[in-house]
């Protein structure tokens, strides 16, 4: 059970997909201006992963080696579909927003990389769980970001005015920055450094050192 | 995993039986939610329009309100209702009609460039779509469709004129993607409803609203003519004037207009 428990849990914290393995930083760039879209994307992303990791773990034992690639991404590229279309079905003003976004999910690296990493190598419950745990790790990820963006860069959460901002006549000067993507790459970083000041092992040994201050003769 | 599985024959088995079962999921999909779909478009157009008349009411539904509105074409170049036979000719109908798919399409648009295309929209729909909001017989008000370019984006949008046809009611886009924070406040309701009762024409009958960079100062004769330039965002602002003198002006919906002016609705 612990192990269930491992590969459920463990992508949120000890192994993030964003934050360690750093993959799917695109979207978690580009859909991170409002909580509710990025809320969206990450149940998107989240079920996407899982019913892919399990579909592929299904046929793991007949996918030919050298077509596999192309065998995750059809399984892939299908179950995006099928989200864009609910969406577009169910939650018409949201997926407006996100528009292009969720086709991309077909290019997230994360869906790929579980599918290739676990999803060939496991069962197909073990496989949807750890779809479900790096969904989870992905969707941690971008609701944090998301709620530094929208509460700094518009003052509202889920269009919730929290701060009054001065254009409606309050006190708070929105920092237009953070709407922007780029803001993302800032926040994303320091939620990286705060996580590895909290768990030290996640950071990683210098490729080199630089040497301490040597005499031109030793240098040669 | 068996070598077996790298043979081409289990290569092309494994490949054919999962593009099938791929493709009638995705097609049972796409089949089977296609009338939620169209009815969420259809109702997002609507409510688009209604917001831009400020018709838009929590307590009744979309759909009631809009049948209050009328939906007719006009032909940009004569300026008048297009004909029954004009319709037939060009294949379309006001109901179904979709300006921004015709403004694409060689047989319904003509190109525009240079002098000729202020708001740059390349091309120009030859019909446009106008929603009539009638109360008995009158026209209370009517709403037209406009688009152009601002800093980074097409902006798409609707104004609402009241039965004057100079007076602005309302003023909106639906589709934009100009700048968050600078031109996007574009949607901010406190700019938009700066709009309401501005005039459209000065005396010599030209579409002459526009932006005023820094505000408008109320001393300003034409301060009826002005709303306030959105702060930090130039060529956005510009963009909207041009595209609002371009839709109202001579070569948009200027001379159908002032037939409404002068005759009413035939």
């Amino acid at each position: 059970m612990s192990n269930v428990k491992e590969v459920l849990f463990g992508p949120i914290l000890a192994n993030n997909p964003i934050a360690l393995q750093i993959l799917g930083i695109c979207s978690a760039l580009a859909v991170t201006s409002s909580l509710s879209v990025s809320l969206v994307m990450a149940i998107a992303l989240t079920l996407v992963t899982a019913f892919s990791s399990f579909f592929i773990a299904i046929i793991r034992n007949h996918i030919p080696n050298s077509i596999r690639i192309i065998v995750q991404m059809i399984i892939i590229a299908s179950l995006v579909i099928v989200v864009d279309q609910v969406l577009k079905a169910f939650a018409f003003e949201i997926s407006k927003q996100l528009s292009v976004f969720v086709g991309l999910i077909i290019t997230n690296c994360i869906v790929m990389g579980r599918a290739e990493a676990f999803a060939m190598k496991n069962g197909p419950v073990m496989s949807f769980l750890d779809g479900i745990g790096n969904g989870l790790g992905y969707s941690a990820m971008l609701i944090i970001v998301a709620i530094f963006r929208e509460l700094l860069g518009a003052g509202k959460l889920f269009g919730v005015e929290i701060f009054t901002t001065i254009q409606n006549g309050g006190w708070y000067q929105p920092n237009g920055l953070m709407l922007l993507p780029p803001s993302a790459f800032f926040v994303i970083g320091l939620v990286i450094w705060a996580l590895r000041a909290y768990k030290t092992e996640q950071v990683e040994e210098p490729e080199y050192k630089i040497a301490a201050n040597s005499r031109a003769q030793e240098a040669l | 995993m068996a070598s077996n599985n790298d043979s081409i024959q289990k290569t092309i088995t494994v490949a054919l039986a999962l593009c099938l079962v791929c493709s009638i999921f995705v097609a049972a999909a796409a089949v089977g939610l296609k009338p939620i779909q169209s009815a969420n478009k259809d109702l997002d157009r609507k409510r688009n329009i209604l917001s831009a008349a400020n018709m838009l009411d929590a307590s009744t539904s979309v759909d009631e309100v809009f049948e209050r509105i009328e939906t007719r074409l006009v032909n940009l170049e004569t300026g008048v209702f297009a004909t029954q036979a004009e319709l037939d000719a060009a294949g379309v109908s006001p109901d179904t009609y979709d300006q921004q798919a015709a403004a694409k399409d060689p047989a319904l648009s003509v190109a525009l460039a240079g002098a000729d295309d202020p708001a740059s929209i390349k091309r120009r729909a030859k019909f446009a779509s106008v929603y009539l909001v009638k109360s008995d017989a009158d026209i209370d008000r009517v709403i037209l469709p406009v688009h152009g370019y601002g800093l980074w984006s097409t902006m798409y949008g609707f104004i609402a004129l009241e039965n004057d046809f100079d007076t602005v009611i309302g003023f909106g886009f639906y589709d934009q993607g100009e700048t968050p924070g600078l031109g996007g406040e574009v949607d901010n309701p406190n700019w938009k409803a700066l709009w309401e009762g501005k005039k459209v024409y000065n005396d010599q009958g030209e579409a002459v609203i526009q932006l005023a960079k820094g505000g408008v100062d109320s001393a300003d004769p034409q301060a009826i003519h002005k709303v306030d330039g959105l702060s930090g965002a130039t060529l956005t602002s510009r963009g909207v004037t041009n595209l609002v003198q371009y839709w109202l002006g001579e070569e948009g919906f200027g001379p159908f207009l002032s037939v409404l002016r002068s005759e009413g609705v035939q």
